[in-house]
């Protein structure tokens, strides 16, 4: 038990130092030290409750992604059927299937293979399921494992679309994970005031060009039932059409998906603030068929269902480049631009939980929970050094060493330390002066029974492990159990529990026992002091 | 140097002599709580009880006006505000309860936070916002389920795991004493109607983890003894055991005193829900080690047989291998 061959000790006192090591950075930026920037640096992140900054939870509308992907899929398949010169009558969307009656039951065939190349795209799984009723109407219907593949393509690229409009932003460091299957965690350190943040990610900036139904008239409009084949959308409250609605064309537009750049400028004329937008070369070419197949209509420029402006088509637009604006200030023509750039959100994202921490908080906190600590440090080395002496001292530097190392390990696996990780912490500490006070109780009563020194130490570390070690391992089960089944915080406090379960036996029952082992080989002493 | 001895050389304390009142006081306490709990209620925090927190600090006053700020609050037409003191006496915490439909949508959440810091603002000029949380009734819906779920898998599991290292009467003892700390602490924060907030759950898992430290510490010893004294009777083994574990129980208590009384006195606010429940914890934790854990394992019928020696078992198993082999 007492044998600690060289090789063993420089072993331990390797890992004692690269752990140790690893924590330094984090005390240099607690101590307002400069790290040099030539050096490694892993830190331990401070959580947002300790270090000031927004926390917020975005939820995707799934039910949005499977209607735009219907709506995606009505459009190929007229497409496809007039292309194939099938003639069809009705297409319906309801109930989340799209369903096409055909003029002549003997063309089912020619349309199912018609169909097919759009049914299940460039991906593997069947993403839709045809059916035929009646003998003429197909029915469309998106299979779950299809659905699924589309809102985690949309969460993938939603989250992309998160991360470039906060990086256009400016702010620092901000971190952004996909949560379970349709959530995004946005977390912003030192970000006090999110209104900013919170408009951009839940502005979806789906831009459409919709041709006006002109054909509705006012009455129809009032009355609020679109004709077939096209809809009713309200104007923008800041826009020429607020709080009127206007009826367009539902199909044959363009989506902004095609744009390839967004500007805020003026406008030449009024010298108002405008968005100037740049669409691919594909877009266009849409563009300029829209506009070259209908000269003197007018078309709709849609953001996010309101419409924006319904300028007439004076002329085929040809360039791909086209200015908006309504009624914009500078500020919000400048956040359309940066939305309208970094692309559409292929969802609506909402805000279901928001948290924001001033950093005046969050300093104090660090500042009054530092010093706490320290109190609290310098009364538990007093007590333990008056309790066990030499043993006592021992204790106290494995505790030390064991705050370094949890430090140290937190920083290098890039773990973030919250305020129920300091619980964590607290238990922690709390684990590995119990293991010495079990040890040195221990040792303690096996002198009192007489035992030499040298049997007197090995029998104390030999009945204490014992129980040290049943207890870390109901704590270890307990950790990974609340890793496992906890939110946020609860993980927080277990992801402490766990590393700091390791360090502290480590510390407390490994190193001081080579300690100890030293001490009685070069002192070899008689009697302990204990 | 003369060494600090906080527990004297072979005590011999007859702690369970009064088991069966204790237990009877001790099971009372924990229908007691529960009846608080479910009375009074807990006052969930915006964890969980969703809506919307905003913390603020009142700069250059002595205090907070916690009436007028309900009144202000209130006026604003979103339900009875909870207005509490948070930490130090400027401090305060203001939670609304804001309509399912508002949580959903961050422009009107952001207005309503707006309008109650501006309403503040228009009385004290000096008040500083500390932060504001908004969550959604959704959210807090997840996450009271989730930390159930962590709590009872937690305590679940270690006792699964006790059981197996020891005997099933440990296990039993061990949830037991778990729930009696559990259920104590609950029932004093619905007493006392302090926050209950996803925080204390992180301190309730410290303290399981400090009553489980503890408890099987006492454990340990009392299947050592029973492996040691195979005659001595039951009641008198277990007070042998708290007995010599007696030294180590204050002193580690003590220390862990030591360090967290200051944490209660100066830490920040934001500490103290946690630190004051770890602190209680450490009071009801040790208590329950020797008071719940132990008795149990007389009334669930433990013996000397539990613990059959190791060299019998290897005898059984190399005679089960040489017979069926």
């Amino acid at each position: 038990m007492l044998d600690f061959p060289k090789w063993k000790r420089n072993f331990l006192w390797a890992i004692v130092l690269i752990a140790s090591l690893a924590a330094l950075p984090s005390l240099a930026t607690v101590a307002n030290l400069k790290w040099p920037e030539s050096l490694p640096n892993p830190t331990v992140n401070l959580g947002l409750d300790l270090a000031g900054g927004s926390h917020i939870l975005l939820e995707a509308d799934q039910s949005e992604v499977a209607q735009q992907r219907l709506e995606n899929m009505e459009e190929s398949v007229r497409q496809a059927l007039d292309d194939a010169g099938i003639g069809f009558g009705d297409v319906s969307t309801a109930e989340n299937r799209l369903s096409v009656t055909l003029d002549d039951p003997g063309q089912i065939d020619a349309a199912r293979e018609a169909i097919l190349p759009w049914m299940n795209g460039t991906s593997i799984i069947s993403e839709w399921d045809l059916q035929v009723l009646d003998g003429n109407r197909m029915v469309l219907t998106p299979t779950e494992a299809g659905l699924d593949n589309a809102i985690t393509m949309a969460m993938d690229s939603a989250t992309d679309v998160v991360r470039r409009r906060i990086d256009s932003l400016g702010t620092r460091e901000p971190t952004i994970i996909r949560q379970g299957d349709d959530r995004i965690v946005v977390q912003v350190p030192g970000l006090s005031d999110p209104e900013e943040l919170k408009d951009l990610l839940g502005q979806t900036a789906r831009l459409e060009f919709k041709l006006l139904d002109t054909e509705a008239s006012p009455a129809q409009i009032q009355s609020g039932i679109a004709r077939p084949g096209s809809e009713l959308v309200p104007g923008a409250p800041d826009g020429d059409y607020a709080g009127t609605v206007l009826a367009v064309k539902r199909l044959g537009g363009i989506r902004g998906d095609s744009l390839t750049g967004a500007t805020q400028t003026f406008d030449p004329q009024t010298n108002e603030p405008a968005v100037s937008i740049t669409l691919d070369s594909e877009g266009t070419q849409r563009f300029a068929r829209l506009t070259s197949e209908n000269v003197n209509e007018r078309f709709a420029i849609i953001l996010d269902g309101e419409v924006l402006q319904a300028p007439s088509i004076r002329e085929p637009i040809l360039s791909g480049t086209s200015q908006i604006s309504c009624g914009f200030t500078v500020r919000s023509a400048t956040q359309l631009a940066i939305a309208l750039g970094s692309g559409a959100l292929p969802v609506d994202l909402t805000v279901i939980e928001e948290r924001t921490v001033g950093p005046d908080l969050g300093a104090a906190s660090i500042k009054s929970g530092t010093i706490a600590m320290g109190v609290g440090s310098l009364l538990v080395i007093a007590l333990m050094i008056a309790a066990y002496g030499r043993f006592g001292v021992y204790a106290t530097v494995a505790l030390l060493i064991n705050v370094l190392m949890i430090l140290g390990i937190m920083a290098v696996l890039k773990t973030t330390l919250t305020l129920p990780g300091i619980a964590g912490f607290v238990l922690t500490i709390g684990a590995a002066v119990d293991a010495n006070v079990l040890i040195n109780e221990r040792i303690r009563e096996e002198r009192k029974k007489g035992r030499r020194v040298v049997t007197a130490v090995e029998n104390g570390y030999r009945e204490a492990s014992r129980a040290i070690y049943d207890a870390n391992v109901t704590n270890f089960i307990a950790g990974v159990l609340l890793f496992l089944f906890g939110s946020g915080p609860v993980r927080g406090f277990a992801v402490v529990l766990i590393i700091g379960l390791f360090t502290s036996v480590f510390t407390a029952v490994v190193l001081t026992r080579m300690w100890v082992a030293g001490w009685l080989r070069k002192a070899r002493p008689t009697d302990l002091n204990l | 140097m003369r060494l600090l001895k906080l527990v004297p050389d072979d005590t011999n304390i007859q702690f369970l002599k009064f088991r069966a009142p204790f237990y009877v006081v001790s099971v009372l306490l924990i229908i007691a709580s529960w009846v608080v709990v479910f009375t009074n209620g807990l006052n969930y925090g915006v964890d969980f009880a969703g809506g919307q927190e905003i913390r603020a600090t009142f700069t250059e006053e002595a205090e907070a006006p916690v009436e007028e700020l309900r009144e202000t609050v209130g006026a604003l037409g979103y339900g009875d505000p909870v207005v509490q003191r948070f930490g130090a006496p400027n401090e305060v915490s203001i939670r609304v309860k804001l309509p399912d439909e508002v949580t959903g949508d961050a422009g009107a959440a952001e207005q309503i936070s707006r309008q109650i810091v501006g309403a503040i603002e228009a009385g004290h000029p000096d008040v500083r916002i500390d932060g504001v949380d908004t969550v959604s009734g959704k959210v807090s819906g997840e996450f009271r389920t989730t930390a159930l779920e962590a709590l009872v898998f937690a305590m679940i599991a270690i006792s699964i795991y006790i059981w197996i290292r020891f005997e099933w009467q440990f296990g039993v003892g061990a949830l037991f004493a778990l729930f009696h700390d559990v259920s104590l602490t609950m029932g004093m924060f619905a007493l006392f109607q302090m926050e209950f907030s996803l925080q204390i759950i992180a301190a309730i898992l410290a303290i399981i983890g400090y009553s489980l430290n503890d408890t099987i510490v006492v454990y340990d010893r009392i299947r050592e003894n029973l492996k040691k004294y195979r005659k001595m009777p039951i009641p008198e083994l277990l007070d042998l055991s708290v007995n010599e574990t007696l030294a180590r129980t204050v002193m580690t208590s003590l220390t862990l005193l030591v360090a967290l009384v200051p944490l209660l006195l100066f830490g920040p606010a934001s500490l103290f829900g946690l630190t004051a429940a770890i602190t209680l914890g450490i009071f009801v934790g040790t208590y329950s080690s020797v008071y719940m854990a132990a008795p149990i394992l007389i009334w669930l019928g433990v013996s000397s047989n539990s613990f059959v020696p190791q060299e019998s078992i290897t005898d059984i198993q190399e005679k089960k291998a040489r017979g069926e082999a």
